[in-house]
């Protein structure tokens, strides 16, 4: 044990120090800060007997590894700025690095001039005040990390705002990286789209790691605030390095008549979490829930969702694809929930899990709750192996194994691939998978 | 000895039976050799065997191409090595088209830092699916996913066309065809003759070699030759039946 007060409670004189180098931040800020550092301590770390942790990995979530000390400045910032380039055509792109503005690249006057707004959050807090009064952090986490989410809210200092006011459409992609650095760091990014009526938009977030063998955390929110008749389409490429601990907490609100997107691609983390909840609130709205995760080594991929409809006449579509390699291990747990009020919904869930290995394991624990007499659910889950004989087939062709697989792994994704509507983005998302295969082939 | 492919002394078991036992046999670059026998004699799992398939456990023996043992290497360097295996129920490979299979199947042949130039891979695989009579839109399926048997060895045809292998390992590609698919296959298997290919031609049937006449034709029996001779013998066979290579299979025993 050790002997000073402050050291047995590192992260409470982390959030400490944090608050006071927010000293010009507003007081409701840095009020809400305080008050959901203390919601982080007083709620209870997850234990495996939580129905909302069932099969997950408990053991690392005290976070005791986590070096919750203000960052070493960046030294390499112009390189990563550098690799931050998957698209080339964007609105406006935001490079972060350990939650420090690496880069901004800003809106065009035309935009500006249409009252969009795009700004990092540490700008936003002071010139963008009322309206994250109104939305930030304004879904509640509900699928089991309300703790982390409380963390996130309590130190997190970055992140983008992009707001779209009634009517404009926007085509190119706006994109945000989010770099973890040094070891030991402990990232927040933030990303919180809203749209007004009849507006559209792209958002793509990218998290990633500068090096290969940093041990890091990350606890990632993203919230999105579909208006009435608008468009958002958000895919998140998660590509830390295994050595990482990553929470992604995301949410969203579909308003009458919106059609929201949400897509992610998940190759990275030693341990990732992540949990998505569709709120149907307008009827006609249509939300698509779409994830792939490839997942090797001792990797473990920790998935909850939740499809809430409590407007009539609305469709959501979950498709979460996990592909399965050596120790690697996933959770599915997935519920759709219908309303009594939610008439003439139609909502889909399936999970489809595939196994190149006698030694990974796929959880999946698909769930129905309608409230509603009109409606049409269904949801289904499947794990399948690939065969001996299918690797064998192709080695006889003089594919090298680890091709083989991967052949098979793209073959699987395929029909989550095709379906991101930017086709940079698809790929770069298989570039992603196949950076995985590389070094799957070089080991 | 170069130029030939050579089986020596190979014995096979799976699990604790035997099923080759000291088979040995030479087809030399230029022709092909046909095996026919009884089920069961053994000639999948030489198909097997030569190929890598890990079910099969080569106690000893080699398989020698243009001079070098190949039964150290893994299935996938086999294959780069030049051996070609004709399977008699290819597998379906969901989600992996034909074009994406045989061009990986190209690309592991190159250097790491080349890649096949696309236009001309699709020329060329466009002309050899027009020889087997494929529908080109076959590209876009998946391997062998929901093919019918004829498709199926066409297919295998086609994937032996563009590796362009040095020896070819044809095992009873003629079962479940009809005639016409017979043909088309055959057809396809005579293009590719010449002094660049050995092949061995695996069948229970002697109504293959109608269409694909071997140079040698050996007659297998309990995991081993028991005769060897011309085109002839496939007929010999067909007319006397199996009950004689029985008999001949007592006299090389007794031998």
């Amino acid at each position: 044990m050790s002997e000073s007060s402050h050291a047995e409670n590192p992260i409470r004189e982390a959030f400490a120090r944090h608050i006071e180098d927010l000293d010009t931040a507003p007081f409701w800020w840095k009020n809400a800060k305080t008050e959901s550092y203390e919601k982080f301590e007083s709620l209870a770390n997850p234990t495996r007997r939580d129905e909302e942790w069932r099969f997950a990995t408990i053991k690392g979530l005290e976070l005791a590894d986590v070096r919750f000390a203000a960052l070493p400045s960046i030294s390499d910032a112009a390189a990563l700025v550098e690799r931050s380039n998957f698209i080339e055509k964007f609105s406006g792109r935001f490079v972060f690095g350990d939650d420090q503005t690496l880069q901004a690249d800003r809106l065009s006057p035309e935009l500006e001039e249409k009252g969009v707004i795009w700004a990092p959050l540490k700008e936003a807090v002071a010139k963008h005040g009322d309206l994250l009064k109104d939305y930030f952090m304004k879904q509640e986490a509900d699928l089991g990390s309300e703790k982390f989410a409380a963390l996130h809210q309590a130190f997190m200092e970055n992140g983008a705002l992009l707001y779209v006011p009634k009517g404009v459409e926007i085509e190119d992609a706006f994109v945000v990286y989010n770099w973890s650095i040094n070891a030991g760091s402990a990232i927040f990014p933030h990303t919180l789209v809203i749209t007004e009526d009849f507006a559209k938009v792209k958002l793509v977030e990218a998290n990633l790691s500068a090096t290969e063998d940093t041990a890091a955390f990350s606890c990632g929110v993203n919230h999105i605030f579909a208006g009435v008749g608008s468009t958002v389409d958000y895919t998140l490429l998660q590509n830390f390095n295994e050595q990482t601990l990553g929470f992604q907490i995301n949410s969203n609100i579909a308003g009458k008549d919106s059609n929201v997107k949400t897509i992610s691609v998940n190759v990275g983390c030693r341990r990732y979490r992540s949990e998505t909840h569709g709120q149907i609130k307008g009827s006609g709205s249509k939300v698509e829930m779409l994830s792939l995760a490839v997942a090797d080594n001792e990797q473990e991929i920790d998935q909850r969702t939740l499809q809430t409809h409590s407007a009539p006449h609305a469709v959501s579509d979950l498709l979460f694809k996990n592909a399965l390699i050596d120790n690697a291990r996933t959770i599915f747990s997935g519920l759709i929930k219908v309303d009594p009020g939610a008439q003439q919904t139609d909502a889909y869930q399936t999970n489809r899990n595939l196994l190149l290995s006698g030694t990974a394991e796929a959880n999946s624990l698909p769930g129905l709750e309608i409230d509603a007499n009109d409606v049409k659910c269904s949801h289904g889950a499947t794990t399948s192996q690939i065969e001996d004989d299918e690797i064998f087939y192709m080695l006889a062709r003089g594919i090298p194994r680890a091709k083989a697989e991967e052949l098979i792994v793209y073959g699987f994704f395929e029909e989550i691939l095709e379906r991101i509507s930017c086709e940079t983005v698809a790929e770069n998302a298989r570039q992603i998978i196949q950076s995985k295969f590389k070094k799957r082939q070089t080991k | 000895m170069s130029n030939t492919l050579e089986i020596k002394n190979l014995n096979v078991s799976i699990g604790d039976k035997q099923i080759l036992k000291d088979f040995s046999l030479t087809v030399p670059k230029g022709e092909v050799h046909a095996i026919m026998g009884p089920n069961g004699t053994g000639k999948s799992t030489l198909a097997k065997a030569m190929a890598g398939h890990p079910d099969y456990e080569v106690t000893s023996g080699e398989v020698i191409i243009d001079g070098e043992n190949i039964m150290e290497l893994e299935a996938d360097e086999r294959s780069r090595e030049g051996l070609f295996l004709a399977f008699q129920y290819p597998m379906e490979i969901p989600g992996v088209t034909i074009a994406n299979f045989i061009r990986a199947a190209l690309n592991a042949r190159l250097p790491d830092d080349e890649e096949l130039n696309a236009p001309d891979y699709y020329k060329a695989l466009y002309a050899k699916m027009d020889m087997l009579k494929i529908d080109r839109k076959f590209t876009s399926r998946s391997v062998n996913d929901g093919f019918s048997g004829g498709e199926k060895k066409r297919c295998e045809i086609l994937q032996m066309a563009m590796l362009e292998p040095k020896y070819a390992v044809l095992d009873e590609t003629d079962s479940g065809l009809d005639i016409d698919a017979l043909k088309i296959v055959a057809e396809g298997v005579n293009s590719m003759r010449g002094e660049n290919l050995g092949a061995l031609v695996i069948t229970h049937y002697q109504r293959l070699l109608d269409y694909i006449v071997p140079d040698v034709v050996h007659v297998m029996y309990d995991g081993r030759i028991v005769k060897s001779g011309p085109k002839e013998l496939a007929l010999e066979l067909e007319s006397k039946g199996y009950e004689w290579v029985k008999e001949l299979a007592g006299e090389v025993a007794a031998s």
